[in-house]
């Protein structure tokens, strides 16, 4: 044996040793392998966006189980979605209860073997939700995918001392009587712009959000049986035509929802009014600060009832504890949790007893002028009819429809060139 | 000890190996199916690639992509080395402090640069508009109009690159030997024509280096645009600063049936690159000369 072919197998050896432990350390915690369930957890991580209203409870889910609980918060869907995504397509980081909001739920559900069935984990609790909203939890092949958190009743937050500056009501009934129908919102708009000079409502979006999700129990972009028909769906016209309709009055400030400009806007007044769900009035305070409280207050939306937005709570396949995740998420949506949630950020519960319960329906909203909160959205939620959303609703109203609206109130489009961006872009945002 | 070179660079190649070829070639891979990153693939060859070539979108990024790389990349290289030449001098007083100084933007995370820029060129409270203000300029929305988009977005790259390149190019001309301005100065040339003569040619390689460097930076920009209008994978509403590595995302991560489009856009983005990379070494290498 030549001293050469030695030093090569060495050579050999050391690049072979090299490469094992770069792979080894390319996946060193990767022990998969299902759940293990029984075992019981360190930690459970929960992600959630916007302001789920989770954080009191979460400590409280602490001190009972000792399971250390990670709260991951996103503060926009947008952000939060691909996170979502990411982890379910890598099969790791996935968190062991995720919140999916109503735009994003259908999309997932294409998949439902990524997620956990609950209904055996937490037994059957069918009974305890509004039951339409309990069954968009389950998947086609029946599994249920999540358990309800909450529903987004409307209505329309307004800061009372730029209305008392403008020389307009601040009454909360008086002010709900201002705009039975859009229309009026749009002249009472106006005679706000008139004497501030200054934005009325926030965005043409967040108008359009509202009409959209007015549509009880109507199609918007896509049909029952999942067709795409934002082009000619009336009630997507509908609220495209309100939303032209607000922006032709300039009652806008055209800001972007959810952008930096529209957190500051809270702050600095740059807009009297904002379309409020339910779960918005925790975002609505978080952004205004402590140094306005009592200056919003909360009246009907004009146009009648609707729902925008509200989530489920899911367990993805990947989390290592189904049984103990599961757990969790049918605390954090049980009666005590949901009147809990709702009194920290509120979004409006979903669990029957949590609406009939005493101290949500007379829970008042000091942020709010004291506005009674539990009273204003308990009455409207037992009337929601919930409307079809299909699979990318969340994709076609963020990327196809609120573009081409804020490129015609920023005036880059008519009216027929940012209709046919809409259409053009809803097909591809659309496709699935 | 005749394997023991190979060895040592063995850990860079094993390395580049899991974490940059591999992916590359599944990426290839990918964008050959019909592929849902959480369901089915299906095999379609290049349909993904002629989808591709008539997509407006896909070209809209493009022309966006190359409009904020020659929009950035142009005034950053003069700049850098007009400040090169600037630090080179021997007589400047504090030269490390200014050394120092001109790389600090670059150490600050890409994410905090697009958020502090992406406030200061805001329609309502931003502070270039208020300054644009005195002098009665009306307030401009930045995220509007594509050129208003392009402007604030490559202020931002150039924030963060014109100090890094600045010091490689410094780097380049202390390596320039003396003697060669010594005999230029016998000769009669002063410091303008010296920098003519003598600089630029023998900075030749070291420009070829910034500038495919630069290419390569400036063609993959992401975060900087994708911040600036709060995290928009579309750019602006009309898409007026959508990058090609957005449009990937957008089609990759964006939505999870077209993951396979999305790798075909990645792929295309690679062959741009080397594209203009070769074009620019040959151009550089040529006008320099």
């Amino acid at each position: 044996m030549s001293v050469s072919t030695r030093r090569r197998r060495y050579a050999a050896v050391a690049l072979a040793t090299v490469a094992a432990l770069a792979t080894t350390t390319a996946c060193g915690d990767d022990n998969e392998g299902g759940s293990s369930d029984g075992a019981k957890p360190e930690k459970l991580v929960v992600d959630t966006f916007g302001e789920a209203g989770y954080e009191d409870l979460v400590k409280q889910y602490e001190q009972q189980t000792g399971i250390k609980i990670e709260l991951r918060k996103v503060a926009q869907l947008n952000e939060f979605r691909p996170r979502v995504v990411r982890s379910l397509a890598t099969g790791k980081g996935a968190a062991d209860v995720i919140m999916l909001e109503e735009g994003i739920l259908n999309e997932f559900k294409l998949n439902p073997g990524n997620w956990v069935d609950l209904a055996p984990l937490v037994g059957d609790l069918s009974k305890d939700y509004l039951s339409w909203k309990y069954e968009l939890g389950k998947a086609p092949d029946g599994r249920l995918m999540g358990l309800p958190t909450d529903v987004g009743g409307l209505g329309l937050c307004y800061r009372t001392d730029l209305f008392k500056d403008a020389g307009l009501p601040t009454n909360r009934d008086e002010v709900s009587a201002l705009w039975p129908t859009w229309d009026k919102f749009i002249e009472t708009g106006k005679k706000y712009k008139q004497a501030t000079g200054k934005g009325f409502v926030d965005s043409v979006t967040t108008a359009v959000n509202a009409v959209l999700f007015q549509q009880n129990g109507g199609d918007l972009f896509y049909d029952k049986d999942d067709n795409l028909i934002a082009d000619k769906s009336p009630g997507v016209k509908a609220a495209w035509d309100q939303a032209l309709a607000i922006a032709d009055a300039g009652i806008s400030a055209k800001i972007t929802t959810w952008s930096p400009e529209w957190n500051a806007g809270f702050k600095q007044g740059t807009f009297a009014v904002n379309a409020c769900p339910s779960w918005m009035l925790g975002i609505v305070e978080s952004n205004s600060g402590p140094e306005n409280a009592g200056k919003w207050d909360l009246a009907a939306v004009p146009g009648g009832a609707g729902n925008w937005g509200g989530s489920w709570l899911g367990v993805p396949t990947q989390s290592k504890y189904h049984a103990e995740a599961a757990k969790l998420a049918a605390f954090l949506t049980n009666t005590a949790g949901q009147v809990a949630a709702f009194k920290k950020s509120g979004p409006l519960p979903t669990n029957l007893k949590a609406l009939e319960d005493p101290s949500f329906q007379s829970f008042t909203n000091k942020y709010f002028s004291d506005a009674p909160t539990g009273k204003i959205f308990g009455e409207g939620v037992q009337k929601i009819v919930p409307t079809h959303l299909g699979p990318k609703h969340q994709a076609v109203k963020e990327n196809a429809l609120e573009p081409a609206l804020r490129a015609y109130e920023s005036g880059q489009a008519s009216k027929e060139e940012a209709w046919e961006q809409f259409t053009k872009d809803a097909a591809t945002q659309g496709a699935f | 000890m005749k394997y023991s070179p190979y060895l040592y660079v063995a850990p860079f190649f094993v390395l580049f190996g899991i974490f940059g070829l591999y992916p590359m070639l599944w990426t290839l891979w990918m964008s050959l199916h019909d592929w849902d990153l959480v369901g089915t693939h299906t095999f379609i060859g290049l349909d993904n690639y002629s989808a591709l070539l008539s997509d407006d979108y896909f070209w809209n990024a493009v022309r966006n992509t190359f409009g904020m790389f020659i929009l950035a990349t142009v005034p950053q290289l003069a700049l850098a080395l007009f400040l090169a030449n600037l630090l080179n001098r021997p007589l400047l007083r504090a030269r490390t402090f200014f050394r120092m100084a001109i790389f600090v933007p670059n150490v600050v995370s890409v994410a905090a640069v697009a958020i502090v820029f992406g406030m200061l060129f805001q329609r309502d409270f931003g502070v270039v508009n208020w300054i644009l203000g005195l002098f009665g300029v009306d307030a401009i929305d930045w995220r509007r109009e594509w050129w208003t988009s392009w402007i604030a977005i490559s202020t931002m790259v150039d924030w963060r690159w014109t100090g890094y390149n600045t010091l490689i190019l410094l780097a380049g001309m202390q390596a320039i030997p003396r003697d060669l301005y010594e005999a230029a100065a016998m000769d009669g040339a002063g410091p303008w024509r010296q920098f003519w003569t003598v600089t630029l040619p023998m900075l030749r390689p070291t420009f070829v280096f910034v500038v495919i460097l630069s290419t390569i930076g400036g063609l993959q920009l992401f975060v900087e645009p994708l911040i600036f209008n709060n995290g928009n994978i579309i750019g602006g509403t009309q898409r007026e600063f959508q990058t090609v590595q957005m449009y990937m995302f957008e089609k990759s991560i964006g939505n999870l049936s077209t993951a396979g489009y999305g790798a075909a856009v990645a792929w295309a983005l690679f062959l741009m690159i080397v594209v203009v990379s070769v074009l620019n070494f040959v151009i550089t290498r040529r006008s320099v000369k």
